[in-house]
């Protein structure tokens, strides 16, 4: 593939997508009847990022599961029922005045599926995955976040297979809230420490 | 290997753009694509998740970066599903009605030929230098950290080795740390202040410093 040579056009994908199903089927490679199915039928019903809002409330209004959260955060999860594929080994990092932690997966999109979800597009881009370990304020301020000078920012490159969540700080006009209106006002981003709350 | 999925730090890319309301999936392909590699994982056990790792890793790069996330996963499956032999790449061309580019193959001699550490070498707070290993195939030590400099944060449990669960070598656990390296260390003088990064590394790709 040198100087102007280009490759052919490919077959769009989706064709591509259903010619890979139909070269399975016609193998019997499609596993037991209707996986394909269950899995998609599945997937955002198992990894939802409210999960991880509603242990981000708990841990606001119940200082025992905050520290337990903190401690281990996989037990913590599966207190509530969030656990599985993704989730083998979940972190959680403390946001405080003086820190503020951002996670990303440089190298492909990693992410803690049981609290997180399955990634959002932008944190699965090439342009999110680049810039944000180098020039993390940058990219914040773009994204509409900018912090204090004095506050650390920590980016975590998910290169292994610890999975974070960030515990954001819980706004000062919550006083008061229900865990259930806590939850409410949760946002994946914040999560992922690219928003604060 | 230093390869296009190896993003960090790379400098010329634009915004980052986010969608209010994202949903899962855009499109329903998307979802089948997800679902054909679980079960190519799961199911038919025809590979791992650190063979389709370097799968993805393996994508032309041009294909790469042109590719929306989906279509690397069904480029990675069909690309297994073809080097293990349960179909083959004519097949996937006659029924896609085109062509179905694949992932480029596996490097000659691509693992790295690392023996074993001794496990435990590490504490939280020790200083530890990233080894410079340079392998052709599978591994998990992004560019920006080779040879840098770092403190240990957190001792995580042992998790399999990728670069020789990636290319079927003999499979061995070893603990994980998370390493602290300053911002200045990485960037240099352009750093931003009162920055850091930490990076999730493998007990193989770590020395005393």
């Amino acid at each position: 593939m040198s100087g102007r040579r280009r490759p052919p056009e490919p077959a769009p994908v989706a064709a591509r997508v259903r010619g890979l199903e139909e070269a399975l089927a016609a193998e019997g490679k499609l596993g037991p009847p209707g996986f394909l199915d269950s899995v998609e039928a599945d997937v955002e019903k198992a990894f939802d990022w409210r999960n991880g809002a509603r242990v981000v409330a708990r841990a606001w209004v119940d200082p025992a599961y905050r520290a337990r959260l903190l401690a281990d955060g996989t037990a913590a999860c599966a207190e509530l029922g969030y656990q599985g594929p993704q989730g083998e080994y979940i972190v959680v990092l403390e946001d405080t005045p003086d820190l503020h932690h951002v996670i990303v997966c440089t190298q492909c999109s990693c992410t803690a599926w049981p609290v997180l979800g399955l990634p959002p597009d932008w944190y699965k881009s090439p342009e999110y995955r680049a810039r944000v370990a180098r020039e993390p304020r940058r990219v914040l301020h773009e994204m509409g976040l900018d912090l204090p000078a004095e506050v650390e920012v920590r980016v975590w490159d998910t290169t292994a297979e610890t999975r974070y969540m960030v515990l954001p700080l819980r706004p000062a006009v919550t006083e008061g809230w229900s865990e259930d209106e806590l939850a409410a006002i949760v946002t994946r981003e914040a999560m992922i420490g690219v928003a604060r709350l | 290997m230093d390869g296009i999925h190896d993003l960090g730090g790379m400098m010329g890319f634009g915004p980052i753009e986010p969608e209010a309301d994202e949903p899962t999936f855009h499109e329903p392909w998307e979802a089948r694509a997800f679902a054909l590699n679980v079960l190519g994982i799961v199911a038919l056990r025809a590979y791992n998740v650190d063979e389709y790792r370097h799968a993805v890793e393996r994508i032309e790069p041009r294909h790469y970066l042109a590719a929306p996330y989906y279509e690397r996963v069904l480029t990675a499956a069909a690309t297994l599903l073809v080097e293990k032999g349960v179909i083959t790449h004519a097949a996937l061309e006659a029924r896609a009605g085109g062509p179905f580019p694949l992932a480029r193959p596996v490097a000659e001699r691509a693992p790295a030929d690392v023996p074993a550490p001794v496990h435990g070498r590490f504490a939280v707070g020790d200083r530890v230098r990233v080894r410079d290993i340079r392998p052709a195939g599978h591994t998990r030590v992004p560019r920006y950290v080779r040879g840098k400099s770092g403190a240990v944060l957190h001792v995580a449990p042992a998790f399999s080795f990728p670069d020789a669960a990636a290319h079927g070598l003999a499979p061995r656990a070893e603990p994980t740390y998370h390493v602290r390296f300053a911002a200045r260390d990485l960037w240099g003088d352009a750093a931003e202040d009162h920055a850091s990064v930490v990076v999730d590394l493998w007990e193989t790709y770590l020395e005393a410093s």
